[in-house]
């Protein structure tokens, strides 16, 4: 693993040490990672902006997001968290399959939430054409020309706000899922290095990056879920 | 930092378990406070919770606690650039109308 200078086989030339690497490599990832804060931050602000000026409609047309669905896809998303965080300390004491196992967990963890998600999005009337997992009718809750809110009875309706409602939901949902693809994707990325042996106590640093890339992914959720499910619960 | 029983010289899964927990037990309490009417504490309960779980998440599961100061200042920076955004965007709106209050001379 040494070479014959003394070096670390891992340690790039432009860094004195690889711990000098290590923390440029984790700076580097968190400036990037500044970036998607503003990246979902720009929607979360709209988000803000709407929700004071829709307030009652808002809370209204999130009764007809499922909030069992939404709570387990958070708790799927903190157990992905976790297994990422362990996949990093597998490597850190050497075990190489564990640590294979923990990425292929996360994946599978990972997978199970878009899984969720289409189903979500099926129920809302998104032309999935899986129509059979789910047995409920269609409700045209997807903004555009088949945009139907129903009103319920006994309140001031305006179906206008709640389409504001649903394009932020599936706008941020969206972006939010799509992170995650790519985030699956990433994961997929390690597991041949990681079979390998290549990540050690003393380098790690993709599994590292690509860790605090998913952790991020599953912050945004944190924020998501009651923002979006828990208005207007009561 | 404490290390693992089981593999010494490793870092320790204790706060990985611990962090997961308290990750868990918040999600349902903030399922649960929701169901309640507490009228503006709801928003504020709900959030505040949120920044709680996502405060360990960058602490723990990001390793942030162990970062060096720089790290810790950009990820500061991230949350603080954002909450100008949204502070100066809501500023604008909640200011509209006191032009006209200006411009009557009241």
């Amino acid at each position: 693993m040494h070479s014959v200078t003394g070096g670390h086989a891992r340690l790039q030339h432009h860094f004195d040490d690889l711990d000098q690497q290590r923390e440029a490599s984790t700076f580097g990832m968190w400036v990037f990672l500044c970036t998607e804060i503003l990246f979902f931050g720009g929607l979360f602000t709209a988000y803000v902006i709407y929700r004071q000026r829709f307030h009652g409609v808002f809370a209204q047309a999130s009764h007809e997001l499922n909030v069992t669905l939404g709570a387990t896809n958070t708790a799927v998303l903190i157990c992905s968290s976790l297994t990422m965080a362990l996949s990093i300390w597998a490597a850190q004491i050497g075990k190489r399959k564990l640590t294979v196992l923990f990425l292929l967990i996360t994946m599978a963890l990972g997978l199970t939430f878009l899984g969720i998600k289409t189903v979500e999005y099926s129920e809302k009337g998104v032309p999935f054409g899986i129509d059979a997992l789910t047995h409920l009718t269609k409700h045209h809750l997807v903004p555009g020309p088949s945009f139907h809110y129903p009103c319920p009875p006994g309140e001031p309706c305006h179906p206008e706000q709640a389409e504001v409602f649903f394009s932020l939901y599936f706008c941020m949902t969206g972006l939010h899922a799509l992170h995650m693809v790519v985030g699956v994707g990433l994961l997929s990325y390690l597991l041949v290095p990681s079979w390998r042996g290549r990540f050690t106590a003393e380098w790690h640093n993709p599994l590292e990056c690509i860790g605090l890339y998913w952790h991020f992914v599953d912050i945004v959720w944190i924020f998501l879920f009651p923002l979006l499910y828990l208005i207007g619960a009561h | 930092m404490a290390e693992d029983e089981t593999h010494p010289h490793a870092p320790s899964r204790k706060p990985y378990f611990l962090t997961f927990g308290f990750l868990i037990v918040m999600t349902f309490v903030t399922v649960v406070v929701a169901k309640f009417n507490l009228g503006p504490l709801n928003d504020i309960v709900a959030l505040g919770i949120a920044v709680l779980k996502g405060t360990a998440v960058v602490l723990f599961f990001m390793h942030v606690r162990h970062s060096s100061n720089l790290t810790k200042l950009t990820v500061v920076s991230g949350f603080l650039w954002l909450g100008f955004m949204i502070f100066i965007t809501l500023s604008d709106y909640w200011t509209r109308g006191w032009l006209d209050t200006f411009a009557s001379g009241r």
